[in-house]
């Protein structure tokens, strides 16, 4: 440990306001961009998925896949 | 090989790899953070000449590293839309512009609030600071270039010649400490050299670098899922992948 106490750690020889700032913006950044990227990504997939629900309950025979696979028009080269 | 660099392209192969590698990259990603930032923070020795406010070096390093690396891969993914058109490099450029934004504002707010008691003032014009500012503004106009183009297709085309003309600033990062007269100290590591300062310094320094790439490995990966479910919503793999999971019924 290179302190003494654990009020000297926070006072940092006068130099705390600068280090606490600056470890303060980056978790602070970090854990907004980290948690929102993740609740997006979640939310994202909630509505795919009611999206799938949705369409296949609209269908419900059981050759729906390929009729769905049919009416699918690629316009481009595939990459799946 | 060709057959490889479509696997490599296909969304929905990489949507399942990310899925297995994401809580890896997490979870050994900020155990390395953790370690380098406690280390540095509470147990590194202090600078001779600096005092305690060197320990804002385990934050800004990594970030304004990591800022530029991510440009140079954003480059890199845009060199593959321009020439195969390959979706998922779009996707990666898209997922994380935004994360390299983040990344260029703390560099440089943590060096301006370090510049303070070490240099005695928050901003000078000089070089390395005014081309970091400039990549904050590289990050900035790529987003709402992203934005502001409805089609995907010219909104790929249009960011990745965007990102390309933005990399003469990288080299201009990198050597402005050599190049002009600067406040800023030199690089901390070089690849040719020992570092210059002492192992308890630059282990945990390394260590947070190391786990600030993989933290922003476990980000790119979400981000760029997020936004495959997005353009792929519509095709059968993305609805497969709620049947076969039970999600949907």
């Amino acid at each position: 440990m290179a302190f003494d106490s654990f009020g000297a750690f926070l006072a940092m020889e006068g130099h705390g306001p600068y280090v606490w700032a600056s470890y303060g913006v980056f978790f602070v950044l970090m854990a907004v961009l980290m948690v929102g990227s993740y609740r997006r990504r979640n939310a994202v997939l909630k509505s795919c998925r009611q999206h799938a629900g949705s369409r296949s309950s609209r269908a419900p025979k059981p050759d729906s896949d390929t009729a769905a696979a049919a009416s699918f028009t690629r316009v481009d080269v595939s990459q799946d | 090989m060709w057959q490889f660099f479509h696997k490599l392209g296909s969304p929905k192969w990489f949507y399942g790899i990310a899925t297995r590698l994401m809580p890896w990259l997490l979870v050994f990603g900020l155990l390395c953070l953790g370690a380098g930032l406690v280390w540095g923070l509470a147990f590194a020795p202090k600078d001779y000449l600096q005092g305690n406010s060197y320990r804002i070096i385990f934050i800004h390093v990594p970030s304004a590293f990591l800022a530029q690396s991510v440009y140079i891969m954003m480059a890199s993914a845009a060199v593959v839309t321009l020439v195969w058109r390959m979706k998922l490099a779009d996707v990666f450029v898209k997922a994380v512009a935004p994360v390299g934004l983040v990344l260029t504002f703390i560099s440089l707010f943590t060096g301006a609030v370090w510049g303070k008691p070490t240099w005695g003032t928050w901003w000078i014009w000089d070089a390395r600071l005014t081309s970091m500012l400039i990549l904050l503004f590289l990050y900035g106009g790529l987003i709402a270039l992203d934005r502001a183009i409805n089609d995907e297709k010219s909104a790929a085309r249009a960011v990745a010649i965007l990102v390309l003309v933005g990399v003469v600033n990288i080299p201009i990062i990198k050597y402005s400490v050599d190049w002009w007269n600067t406040l800023h100290q030199p690089a901390t590591f070089k690849l040719t050299e020992k570092p210059s300062m002492p192992a308890e310094m630059w282990v945990p320094l390394l260590l947070s670098v190391i786990g600030l790439y993989l933290v922003f490995g476990w980000l790119a990966c979400l981000r760029m899922q997020t936004e495959i479910l997005i353009r792929e919503q519509r095709t059968r793999w993305v609805q497969e992948l709620f049947h076969v999971n039970g999600g949907a019924r």
